[in-house]
């Protein structure tokens, strides 16, 4: 199974990623330049961490009119799966994929530490295999990553159950002791309503390998990788174009 | 724009802007001496004209030629059987780690810029050192620093030494914090953009650093044997080519102002510091590599200090060819820049490539694809000189190897000062320094004291902004004695560390510089690592004055000497002088970089503690050391000495020990002793960032065989606790190992103490006869807490983990 890691410029999380991934048994990850056009030969997307175009402007604004981005979306919207982790989740958002924003973190400081996070939704494409309430250690690392969404949108993210990580104490306790950025509700990661889009502050790259501290960020991609083994079983076998 | 000058005025330059005739006073201006003058006009057998006067400034300033630094820097050991670039040959020293596998690494200071500019200068500084790292076709892969400042707690403190400087104002304290907060968010700002991972380093704060901080940058990258890239210019007519950043007018001969003293004038200099751009050197970064693997490349060098001024003559230099450029095609960020700016200029983020002839196209294409400038600006000649055109006109015509390598030579004046001498009458043996004669003060307090300084104190609020997890090879995080890292695709463990303690070496360079060189190591021995070699930085002040030069001397001499002893070569570094304010100078500071491998994962271990009912052992003496202690100079207000002393063969036998017990899987912990002691030591061993541990320990060896006893209970109860002896690790065992582990350290004939166990909420040692108890979750919030409060405000803690 094949996934693309786009590199834009100014990614620093491609490496990792593609590591991460690559040590998952049945998976294979590939760069995929940010001036390419196509990711039709690849049955999931990655858009990696770093600081990409600079972070100038605004994270992820001028990032969201790369060349490649026209196909990340419209395969979005197809059903494929895209997963975008720290700058990759504020590339999202810039692109419309998700909802909300990300903002400089409270502190105006840059954070880099491990935290936990709890998942809050279970049945979700990369996340099936954890139960609600399960607590993932994962590692921050970002200056912007402070989540914020209007009422209405708050709102709806909640009633949808588009929720899917939030910062915890060790307890799994939602508290504000535990939030490391000030994102709103302690939200870490959301996906659309569609569920085949999922950004999160984290970093799953990082935490996929024990001796780094967890390895609880690999989950996520094997989750991603029975989530399409399923649609292509349902979908009775071919290659798997579109997951549902 | 004044440029309306009619052309007929032209000079070398288009811009019809005459270049300043080249009088006596041009020529000192540019801080070069009369008989320096003379040298040049004997290598180019005429006058220079103004661009030239500037390129022979600025590769003749101390910063580039080491002019009065040299003759010393040949006393340190630069071969080894690792050794595969040495000290000196190129951008930085490389080192074999077996496999087809080897490192490059180099430590390298900022200190002038960031002491105009910090955010600017501190971001430069490790802009600068990266791309040293990826010259030499290394990816680079993780980064430490060394940082020095003045206090940023406003304690009004006496120091005998410093009668001048008195009382403190608020502004110097605020100063101070604005150094370092700003230099902490350069760093950040550009390590964490760029990706490279910042995992450990060291940070000191004392009022000599005061207007004069120093920040020394390190970074390591991994290459394979056959990648390594040379900087020099070779293949008569390869073509040349600029690639990176578009030149401007910053950091304009920001190397001769690295090679002066700081004054009150030196905020009119902050043209000089320049402005870095991390996403560039990212592009920068992976274009280089990307060509470096493609066997276009016949030399490569960065433009760093002096710029393409440095670039071009060094790499022609080193080629044993000459090299001519075209100031015309030079990518430039603004108009009329005349020869003088263009080849003095130090904007950062640019490279000099020479390519193999008929590689041209790889080079454009690959640059092309990173949309980073790419330009041919010339050839490689074979007539040995750097010859400068700018369109038609030549503007600078040098011969380049009397250029990089005939730069003159001194050897200084060394005078040792007053205070030193007399700690050296009988035969260099210090003379003691009485603790007895101390004012009382509470010992309890003390330790929490000393936990608070910010010197001692937890450095998370620092860390935390860095990046440190990144490239995901981060194994032992910032905080313990040394960071561990492993670097994937090689499969290969490694560790790294930077020590220095500054205030030894103020008291006594030589022994300072020995102890640096001992501290580094045995960090490294603690997180189970083998040493293997070391990179420095030598901060010192302005060496035509005598002291200064002999600090210099007595220094190198020092870390000489030990690096022989632990077979770890110097495979180069960075030489700043000039580190003085109108305070005063910087206590010297010769920074140890020094880089070990651990041949097992499983050896891999941290400073902390990590199960109640473990065995605490001290591997070593509790010692006496009282001299040069952060006690003294914390809690009673005195930088006295004499500091403590290695005795090399002493700690060699003992990390040895260490080592093997780590080796043997017998060692949960290994802590090294430093600043404040062994109570702090103890203390720093409690703080596992997973669980917070309370110790019941006995210092007075009621655990160890009779006889020690009465020996310890003499001594003075504050000199138990808090004296800074060398040759010290503290380790824990399980209980089960504890026979087997004392056994090797006595078969070693290593001298240990078995000082107590794990357990409990609290801190508790008994040391001459009285106990001591402290809450562990107090010392832990002192500790932790110290930096942030003073710098956000007196209530701002973090959480505590586990309590």
């Amino acid at each position: 199974m094949k996934f693309a890691v786009i590199q834009f410029p100014g990614s620093n999380c491609d490496q990792d990623c593609i590591a991460a991934i690559n040590g998952i048994a049945g998976l294979h990850a590939e760069y995929v330049w940010h001036k390419e056009t196509s990711l039709r030969d690849f049955d999931a997307i990655v858009l990696p961490g770093g600081f990409a175009y600079g972070d100038y402007l605004r994270c992820g604004a001028i990032a969201r009119f790369s060349p490649i981005m026209r196909a990340v979306v419209s395969d979005a919207r197809a059903g494929k799966l895209v997963l975008g982790t720290c700058n990759g989740f504020q590339i999202l958002c810039e692109a419309g994929l998700l909802p909300g924003a990300l903002v400089r973190n409270r502190s105006l400081r840059f954070v880099c530490e491990m935290v936990t996070t709890r998942v809050e939704v279970a049945n979700s494409p990369f996340m099936h295999g954890c139960s609600e309430g399960t607590l993932l250690r994962l590692p921050i690392a970002h200056g912007e990553g402070c989540f914020f969404a209007d009422p209405e949108t708050l709102r709806q993210l909640n009633r949808d159950r588009q929720v899917i990580l939030r910062y915890s104490d060790r307890q799994g306790r939602i508290v504000p002791e535990a939030n490391p950025n000030g994102s709103i509700e302690n939200i870490a990661g959301i996906c659309n309503h569609e569920r085949n889009v999922f950004g999160l502050m984290p970093h799953p790259d990082r935490a996929s390998d024990a001796r780094l501290g967890s390895a609880d960020g690999a989950k996520i991609f094997r989750s991603m990788m029975e989530t399409i083994n399923a649609n292509r079983a349902e979908a009775g076998s071919g290659p798997a174009k579109q997951v549902a | 724009m004044t440029l309306s000058t009619p052309k007929d005025f032209a000079g070398p330059d288009n811009f019809g802007v005459l270049d300043p005739a080249v009088t006596p006073k041009l020529v000192a201006e540019h801080g070069l001496t009369p008989e320096e003058f003379e040298r040049i006009k004997k290598i180019l057998g005429r006058e220079p004209n103004f661009t030239e006067l500037g390129i022979f400034s600025v590769m003749w300033s101390e910063h580039c030629s080491y002019k009065n630094s040299r003759r010393e820097l040949k006393k340190l050991p630069t071969t080894g059987p690792n050794i595969l670039v040495k000290a000196g040959e190129e951008n930085a020293g490389v080192v074999d780690i077996g496999d087809g596998w080897a490192i490059a690494f180099k430590i390298e200071s900022h200190n002038h810029p960031s002491a105009i500019e910090p955010f600017q200068g501190a971001a430069t500084g490790v802009g600068g050192i990266i791309r040293d790292i990826f010259t030499m076709g290394a990816r680079p892969e993780f980064c430490l620093n060394s940082l020095r400042f003045g206090p940023i707690v406003g304690q009004v403190c006496n120091l005998p030494a410093n009668k001048d400087r008195k009382l403190k104002t608020c502004t110097t304290i605020v100063t101070n914090r604005r150094l370092f907060t700003g230099v902490v968010s350069g760093i950040a700002h550009y390590g964490n953009c760029i990706g490279i991972p910042t995992i450990g380093g060291e940070i000191y704060f004392d009022e000599s650093f005061e207007g004069n901080p120093l920040v020394n940058v390190f970074c390591l990258g991994v290459l394979r044997y056959e990648q390594l890239a040379r900087g020099a210019a070779k293949g008569i007519g390869n073509p040349v080519f600029y690639v990176g950043a578009e030149t401007g007018r910053d950091g304009l001969a920001g190397a001769t102002f690295a090679s002066r003293e700081l004054t009150e004038e030196s905020r009119e200099d902050r043209p000089a510091v320049q402005v870095g751009d991390p996403f560039k050197e990212k592009l920068l970064l992976e274009a280089c590599l990307e060509l470096l693997a493609r066997d276009a490349v016949a030399g490569i060098q960065d433009m760093g200090a002096a710029g393409l001024t440095c670039s071009t003559c060094e790499t022609a230099s080193r080629g044993g060819s000459g090299i001519e450029i075209d100031l015309a095609k030079v990518p430039k960020r603004e108009p009329g820049m005349t020869p003088y700016e263009i080849l003095l200029s130090e904007s950062q983020e640019r490279m000099l490539i020479i390519a193999k002839r008929g590689q041209e196209s790889v080079v454009r294409e690959i640059f092309d694809k990173w949309d980073v400038p790419c330009a041919e600006i010339g050839r490689v000649t074979d007539d040995g000189m750097m010859r400068v055109r700018n369109n038609g006109t030549i503007a600078a015509e040098i011969p380049a190897k009397p250029l990089t390598e005939e730069a003159p030579l001194y050897e200084r004046e060394a005078k040792p000062p007053v205070a030193t001498r007399l700690w050296r009458v009988s035969g260099g043996r210090p003379t003691r320094l009485w603790p007895q004669n101390l004012p009382k003060i509470d010992n309890h307090q003390a330790l929490r004291q000393l936990l608070r300084d910010p010197t001692i104190a937890s450095k998370n609020w620092v860390y935390h902004q860095y990046d440190h997890s990144v490239r995901t090879g981060t194994i032992v995080k910032p905080g313990s004695d040394a960071a561990v890292f492993f670097v994937r695709y090689a499969n290969k463990i490694l560790a790294a560390t930077t020590d220095c303690n500054s205030l030894y070496c103020a008291l006594d360079p030589r022994e300072g510089g020995k102890a640096a060189v001992a501290e580094a190591a045995r960090n490294l021995t603690c997180s189970g690592a083998k040493p293997l070699a070391v990179t420095d930085n030598l901060n010192f002040g302005n060496p035509y004055k005598p002291q200064n030069f002999w600090q210099l001397r007595e220094a190198v001499e020092g870390i000489a000497e030990a690096c022989r002893a632990f077979g770890t070569p110097v495979t180069g570094g960075n030489v700043s002088l000039y580190n003085e304010s109108p305070a005063g100078v910087v206590d010297p500071t010769p920074t140890i970089a020094m880089v070990g491998l651990i041949d097992n994962e499983r050896h891999i271990t941290t400073q902390w503690f990590k199960n109640d009912g473990d065995a605490i052992i001290l591997a070593g003496e509790i010692g006496d050391d009282l001299g040069g202690s952060q006690f003294l100079k914390v809690c009673h207000g005195r930088k006295e000495g004499p500091p403590p002393h290695v005795d090399l063969a002493h700690e060699i036998k003992i990390q040895n020990a260490v080592r093997d017990l780590i080796r043997e899987g017998l060692v949960k912990s290994a802590h090294d002793c430093s600043e404040g002691g062994l109570a702090v030591a103890l203390a720093e061993c409690c703080f596992n960032p997973e669980k917070l541990f309370g110790i019941d320990v006995d210092l007075d060896g009621s655990h160890s065989p009779a006889g020690r006893q009465e020996e310890t209970c003499r001594r003075h109860v504050a000199t138990v606790l808090f004296n800074e002896s060398q040759s010290r690790i503290v380790i824990s065992t399980a209980p089960a190992n504890l026979e087997k582990t004392m056994s090797i350290l006595r078969e070693r004939d290593v001298p240990f103490q078995q000082l107590g166990k794990v357990g409990g909420d609290e801190l508790q040692i008994r040391a001459n006869r009285e106990t001591f108890r402290w809450p562990i979750g107090d010392l832990y919030d002192d500790w932790w807490n110290s930096i942030r409060r003073a710098l956000e405000n007196d209530s701002s803690a973090e959480r505590i983990p586990s309590l």
